[in-house]
């Protein structure tokens, strides 16, 4: 298993924000966790990432314990998260943003126009805005940009927060076509999202959360099809 | 604007005519033409204005000169601002950390000096300037260490504790020298070399003066320009080391942290390592303008150090524009220059210190010259405003 997460528990003061929770992650897959809005989606990622402190339990990332160590600590690891609600460097330009995604890496400068050319490859709109201020692009670009920057650690895992939210019916289709595509060059996803239908479909193993706690697990195939599931949180039809 | 290839549909061509006319003139257009000349051409022109720079203390040139101060003093303080402002640059302008106590270093510096100079023992001037310069540093990190783990607001308040905790040890510190200060503070070794004599104008034309001079390099308590020379010399250098560490790693992982701490740490950035970095180096320097300040005066006491020094050299840095080195140089000169040349306002100077700094404030909120990043996010507010939010589009 890439990712093994036990028990896990995080407060903010004394509200439990995630409650004992157990999932995993196997090298290779898309794994999403879908919820309604305070369902304790964005803390569990947070956490994986090393911003939120852990009360108790333990993550484990290729077999190493991981569960205190800080974020920066993280991302040479392989772990690498594009944050909710697009947070790039707005006064850094497009090229500047993703130059810092390379930043923890030894050997950014060897592979930099590959990676570049890659993250271009998947965004052929950042390509057009290399030069611009990230803060003046559209949300569909900053959530680009955001993703764009999370891959130029090279990330074996790549933690995705919404990046589907605020965004047009069609271009959610555009960034999920991509997050698939993400997958096929061989880096394993795990997907926090509340358009659970577009989630699901892409998902190799799913987990529903609910106030902070796991309710439901299954294949993205199965809760799809599941009536309950559709009912709460696909809003009756997909 | 430094806009780059921004395409016509994500920029609407109001935000730019919004720009125009607040700015009143294109700030990029000096720049680029002095960037465009051919390498001698610019270097001349660079050699020419340090030169210039160097020599203004003999110039005595009208309507810059103070004619209730002596100019060469007046023109050592400034430097010293300057110094100060490049300082809290680092801190305030790179890492976005707000210090209201940046006078505490400024004493730092200027106490190690006197007390181990004079008071306490009477080590050599060369040794005493880098001792000023390790215990600010030393300082900054242990004031660091536990504060930047909190962020905004808390820090500002913690920091304008400690710079009044520093002077209020120094006023009740016998070792110190309490209320009565420290006399006696050494000053630079002289070296006799050559007379330079000073211009005289009469009008518009100017003649040499042989019967005023300044004698070089001689630290003397009449003539103050070699002050200001070596505090001019310390400011190329200081500027020298900013301009490699803006451009280095290090200034990117301080503009990371500064625009989002968290997605800095998320890049891999130790923001708070970063943090302490900046301090240390803001330190660095106020401790350093602080001994040069201490070797000028002679003397020292707890009243030099009061907290509305600090809250000057924010101003400084605020009005010229935080994050932009040549801003904050700007702001220094304001704030340190405006009220010594209307000295002759007697007690209104104050007053017009004051209404100058706001209208400086209501005309140019982002400072007099405001830093890349600045002019973007004001490009994007603007740019928002037009599109009355909600119109997301790819």
């Amino acid at each position: 298993m890439l990712l093994e997460v036990e028990g896990l528990c995080v407060n903010y003061g004394r509200i439990e924000a995630i409650r004992d929770i157990t999932f995993s992650v196997e090298q290779g897959s898309v794994v999403t966790l879908i919820g309604a809005n305070g369902a304790g989606k964005t803390t569990t990622l947070k956490t994986l990432s090393g911003l939120r402190k852990v009360r108790a339990g333990s993550v484990r990332f290729q077999g190493r314990d991981v569960t205190h160590m800080a974020s920066h600590e993280r991302v040479p690891l392989g772990i690498s998260q594009s944050p909710e609600g697009r947070r790039i460097f707005p006064g850094m330009s497009v090229v500047e943003n993703l130059d810092m995604g390379a930043y923890a890496r030894a050997d950014r400068a060897k592979t930099r126009s590959a990676d570049l050319e890659r993250v271009f490859g998947l965004f052929p709109r950042l390509l057009e805005r290399r030069d611009q201020a990230a803060g003046t692009m559209s949300g569909g670009e900053q959530q680009m940009l955001a993703i764009g920057r999370a891959l130029m650690s090279h990330p074996t895992l790549l933690l995705l927060d919404e990046p589907s939210m605020g965004l047009a019916p069609k271009l959610i289709q555009q960034i999920f076509s991509i997050i698939k595509e993400i997958r096929e060059q061989g880096t394993t996803i795990l997907l926090v999202e509340q358009n659970a239908a577009q989630a699901l479909k892409i998902a190799d193993s799913a987990y529903i959360l609910e106030t902070g706690e796991i309710v439901r697990t299954g294949t993205g195939r199965e809760l799809a099809a599941d009536d309950s599931v559709r009912a709460a949180y696909l809003g009756g039809d997909v | 604007m430094t806009q780059g290839k921004a395409s016509p549909d994500t920029e609407p061509s109001a935000a730019r005519s919004a720009w125009g006319p607040r700015l009143g003139w294109d700030r990029g257009a000096l720049a680029r033409r002095i960037t465009a000349l051919p390498v001698p051409a610019k270097w001349t022109l660079i050699g020419a204005f340090v030169v210039f720079l160097y020599a203004l203390p003999l110039l005595e040139i009208p309507i810059l000169s103070t004619p209730d101060t002596d100019f060469g003093a007046v023109l050592f303080t400034v430097a010293s601002y300057v110094l100060v402002a490049l300082g809290l640059n680092v801190v305030l302008g790179y890492a976005g950390l707000l210090d209201l106590g940046y006078v505490g270093f400024y004493a730092i510096g200027a106490y190690t000096v006197a007390v181990f100079g004079s008071l306490q023992a009477q080590l050599s001037w060369w040794l005493l300037i880098p001792m000023a310069v390790v215990f600010t540093t030393i300082s900054g990190v242990l004031l660091g260490a536990p504060t930047l783990r909190v962020r905004g607001d808390y820090l500002a308040i913690v920091t304008l504790g400690f710079g009044e905790i520093i002077r209020l040890t120094a006023l009740n510190t016998d070792w110190l020298g309490a209320a009565k200060g420290i006399t006696g503070v050494p000053r630079p070794p002289s070296v006799e070399l050559f007379e330079i004599p000073h211009l005289q104008w009469e009008g518009a034309t100017a003649v040499i003066d042989l019967d005023d001079t300044t004698t070089f390099l001689v630290f003397g308590v009449a003539d103050q320009a070699p002050y200001y020379w070596l505090a001019l010399t310390v400011i190329f250098i200081v500027l020298g080391a900013d301009r490699m560490l803006r451009l280095s790693r290090v200034g990117r992982a301080w503009e990371a942290t500064r625009e989002d701490e968290d997605a800095a740490e998320l890049m891999g950035v130790p923001t708070f390592r970063f943090k302490l970095l900046a301090f240390a180096s803001g330190a660095f320097i106020g401790g350093l303008s602080g001994a040069l300040f201490a070797s000028r005066q002679g003397f020292i006491n707890p009243e030099s150090f009061q907290l509305l020094l600090s809250i000057l050299f924010v101003a400084a840095v605020v009005v010229g524009g935080a994050g932009n080195r040549w801003g904050v140089i700007m702001g220094a000169i304001v704030v340190a220059y405006l009220p010594e040349r209307f000295r002759g306002f007697e007690e209104w100077r104050l007053l017009v210190f004051g209404m100058a700094l706001l209208i400086l404030a209501n005309f140019r909120p982002q400072g007099l010259i405001p830093p890349r990043r600045t002019r973007r996010a004001q490009a994007v507010d603007e740019q928002l405003e037009a599109l009355e939010e909600g119109t997301d589009r790819v």
